[in-house]
């Protein structure tokens, strides 16, 4: 198996990001990887992932609009979330960061509760969220922690390490190359080597934290953290989503089957701004960003899919629709949010509501009555 | 030399500031570390769930011996050394809370919960709101906390008004052995996250604890000597200051009313009230920072319900705005009987 190269800063073999799928559609063989599924499950990837390009889309522009108050796209990411997203079985756990809107739609979530965070209607959860996908994180980092003690949960539940491949679970959390310089990202490191938690970190280094470049955060390739910690720590090419997918698949099933922790560093970039509120144009060159749009990883999986002749002209039309009738559908969503009632947010607090928070709510009332009155 | 001090074994606080037993069967003479001992073991066996995790806190049993000899009862999977690592440990805790376990943190000292701050006020606190109500994070974080132990630097914190100035926490203290035995239990029975403040000058004192019924809900306020002149409001390792200071002030006459607050987060602020406007006068003691601390706030409480029955202004005897000083100048630093008496004269003087 691929293992994390030593502590040096000479470049290693295995700084080459693992890749199955060249930017021009070539699919490439690698001696640890492979992807197992057929054109059909690759059609499906494709799908998932132009859908999910599509939201995101959608919600930068609702967000230019004046509809939401912030968006943090995910353009260019769509291979790291939705490869990685699509090895994930239950009773895996997922724990995303604030950017994972392709694994969201991976794991079920209508991407207009996502709208929700994002428009102020509501705080970060969401009715059609699943039980097994966690709340978006806004702390840097400090869903890592929470992760490792999800994964000590499962070994408790005994659902690690079992003969019956259906009865383990795992827990995947997602963070970002500015995360890793994080105390919590450290100390989750640490937490799970030292109990061989069963989680898989899933770093999509996408090259920029805001405006700061990787280099930043780290004299050495980011995986290679994971050496000093005692666990597996691979690179892999982010924007190949076959890659992304069959390394995935392998540290879940490592981590399931009772292996431990694995850092997988999904080497990516972030086509789009940090947020809306960003400007790239102030500290990245538009060389660099045609230099990654060359490596889309929708287009290179469209390419190998059209060459191989699992998808057509009428595949792609209906695709198109499909999308085209989601993103209406956003819109729509967006704007037709219900508009939330302070009064009902007094009793989320605690699941026991405190005799002042009770008098306050009524007092807010009272007060909100009076202008009522007055009229 | 305070002209108050009493003699250790002598203290006739000793016995006013004990929980009066409901019944002979059942009652156990412990100090305050076995009493948290012998709740956190009843938790243990009661619920499965339950989970003790922190620095040294299994073969050790904590550098207090609060967990000593669980881990040998339940076993590393449920009382589990942790890394030393506090915000590592409470946010391991919230995976583990969200997952159906009840996790007990103990923080070993209390200068050493502000790592973990991020995890306390912006995660733990505020996972329930943030997904509105959908996940709560059920967890006691144990902190032995205030001075007078002679420490070193970082190890008599009080950061208590950090956690009560944070909504989605619930903050307790005990200040005495019955208190500490019922409270743990209660703390971790509660769907809320609780942050259980221990006063550490307070572990190795005795007292009798009925382990046959719980004499209070968690959240109330307990009046631990009736009086009639002024009001004096405390809890943790002030409440037995306290006390002895009503039992001086009785010598010259003045009958003292003595509250332990018990909860800091929610104030029992109805029994406040009630008291005061008998008494007409409140005095509030604790070691931590006067500055926006407990006292301040019961103060602002106090003055905005009562202002009629008000006699003298709300006063506060609370440590100085400082650092916590060195060992050797700690005694002038923490409020004791004699700074107690004197705030009871001024607030008599008006």
């Amino acid at each position: 198996m691929t293992q994390s190269a030593g502590n040096n800063r000479e470049p290693s073999v295995a700084d080459v990001p693992i890749q199955l799928l060249d930017p021009s559609g070539r699919r490439l063989d690698h001696p640890d990887f492979h992807y197992d599924g057929t054109d059909a499950d690759l059609a499906a990837s494709l799908r998932d992932m132009v859908l999910a390009r599509r939201i995101d889309a959608e919600a930068t522009a609702l967000q230019r609009k004046g509809e939401l108050g912030l968006w943090p796209p995910l353009l260019g990411q769509e291979a790291a979330q939705i490869g990685s997203a699509r090895a994930v079985r239950d009773p895996d756990l997922v724990v995303p960061s604030y950017r994972e809107h392709g694994v969201a739609w991976c794991r079920g979530v209508d991407p207009v509760d996502l709208l929700t965070t994002f428009r102020g209607t509501g705080m970060t959860d969401w009715p059609s969220r699943p039980d097994t996908f966690y709340p978006y994180a806004f702390v840097i980092g400090s869903q890592t922690l929470h992760a490792v003690g999800m994964a000590m949960a499962q070994q408790r539940d005994g659902a690690v390490g079992n003969d019956d491949p259906d009865a383990n679970g795992a827990v995947i959390v997602y963070f970002g190359d500015g995360a890793t310089s994080q105390g919590d990202v450290n100390e989750a490191f640490g937490f799970a080597a030292a109990t061989s938690a069963p989680v898989v970190f899933f770093c999509q280094n996408n090259q920029w934290a805001i405006s700061e470049p990787a280099i930043v955060q780290s004299r050495v390739p980011l995986y290679r953290r994971a050496a000093g910690f005692g666990f597996p720590g691979v690179r892999v090419d982010g924007n190949d989503v076959l890659a992304v997918q069959a390394v995935t698949e392998w540290a879940l099933d490592l981590a399931r089957r009772g292996g431990g922790p694995v850092l997988v560093e999904a080497f990516t970039y972030r086509m789009g701004a940090h947020t809306t509120s960003d400007d790239p144009t102030k500290y990245r060159t538009s060389d660099e960003v045609a230099e990654w749009r060359a490596k889309d990883p929708i287009d290179r999986l469209r390419a190998y899919l059209t060459a191989a002749g699992a998808i057509d002209d009428a595949w792609e039309a209906a695709l198109v629709a499909e999308a085209d009738a989601l993103a209406a559908r956003l819109r729509d969503g967006c704007v037709s949010l219900p508009e939330p009632d302070l009064a009902d947010f007094w009793d989320l607090v605690y699941a026991n509501t405190p005799d002042l928070l009770v008098r306050q709510r009524e007092e807010f009332l009272a007060y909100e009555a009076s202008f009522e009155e007055a009229r | 030399m305070s002209m108050h001090e009493t003699a250790i074994g002598t203290d006739p606080a000793a016995s006013a500031i004990e929980v009066p037993a409901a019944s002979a069967t059942g009652v156990q003479r412990l100090t305050m570390a076995k009493a948290l001992n012998a709740g956190l073991r009843e938790a243990l066996s009661g619920d499965d769930k339950v989970l003790l995790y922190g620095e040294d806190i299994g073969a050790l049993g904590g550098v207090f011996r609060i967990t000593e000899g669980l881990q040998a009862t339940f076993g590393t999977d449920r009382v589990i050394d942790s890394p030393l690592a506090e915000s590592g440990i409470v946010g391991t805790a919230v995976g583990l809370a969200l997952r159906g376990y009840r996790p007990v943190v103990e923080i070993q000292f209390d200068g050493f919960v502000y790592p973990a701050f991020d995890q306390i006020v912006s995660q733990v606190s505020r996972l329930r709101f943030r997904t509105h109500g959908a996940l709560g994070v059920p967890m006691v974080i144990r902190i032995p906390y205030g001075g007078g132990i002679g420490a070193i630097e970082h190890h008599s914190e009080s950061p208590e008004a950090y956690f009560a100035h944070t909504p989605g926490l619930k903050v307790v203290t005990c200040s005495n052995p019955s208190d500490a035995y019922w409270m743990i239990q209660q703390a971790i029975a509660d769907d809320d996250p609780v942050v259980f403040l221990e006063p550490k000058r307070r572990y190795q004192e005795k007292g009798e604890v009925d382990v046959s019924a719980p004499p209070l809900p968690l959240y109330a306020s307990r009046t631990v000597k009736p009086g009639t002149d002024a009001t004096l409001l405390s809890y943790g390792p002030m409440v037995r200051t306290c006390v002895q200071a009503a039992v001086a002030a009785a010598d010259e006459g003045r009958n003292l009313e003595v509250i332990d607050l018990r909860s800091l987060s929610p104030l029992d602020d109805a029994a406040v009230f009630a008291s005061v406007r008998r008494t007409g006068r409140a005095i509030v003691v604790h070691e931590a920072v006067g500055t926006l601390g407990i006292g301040a706030e019961l103060a602002a409480r106090i003055q905005a319900e009562c202002f009629y029955e008000l006699q003298a202004p709300v006063l506060r005897v609370t440590g100085y705005d400082l650092p916590y000083p060195p060992s050797r100048v700690e005694e002038g630093y923490l409020p004791d009987l004699d700074r107690v008496l004197d705030a009871v004269d001024r607030s008599l003087a008006y």
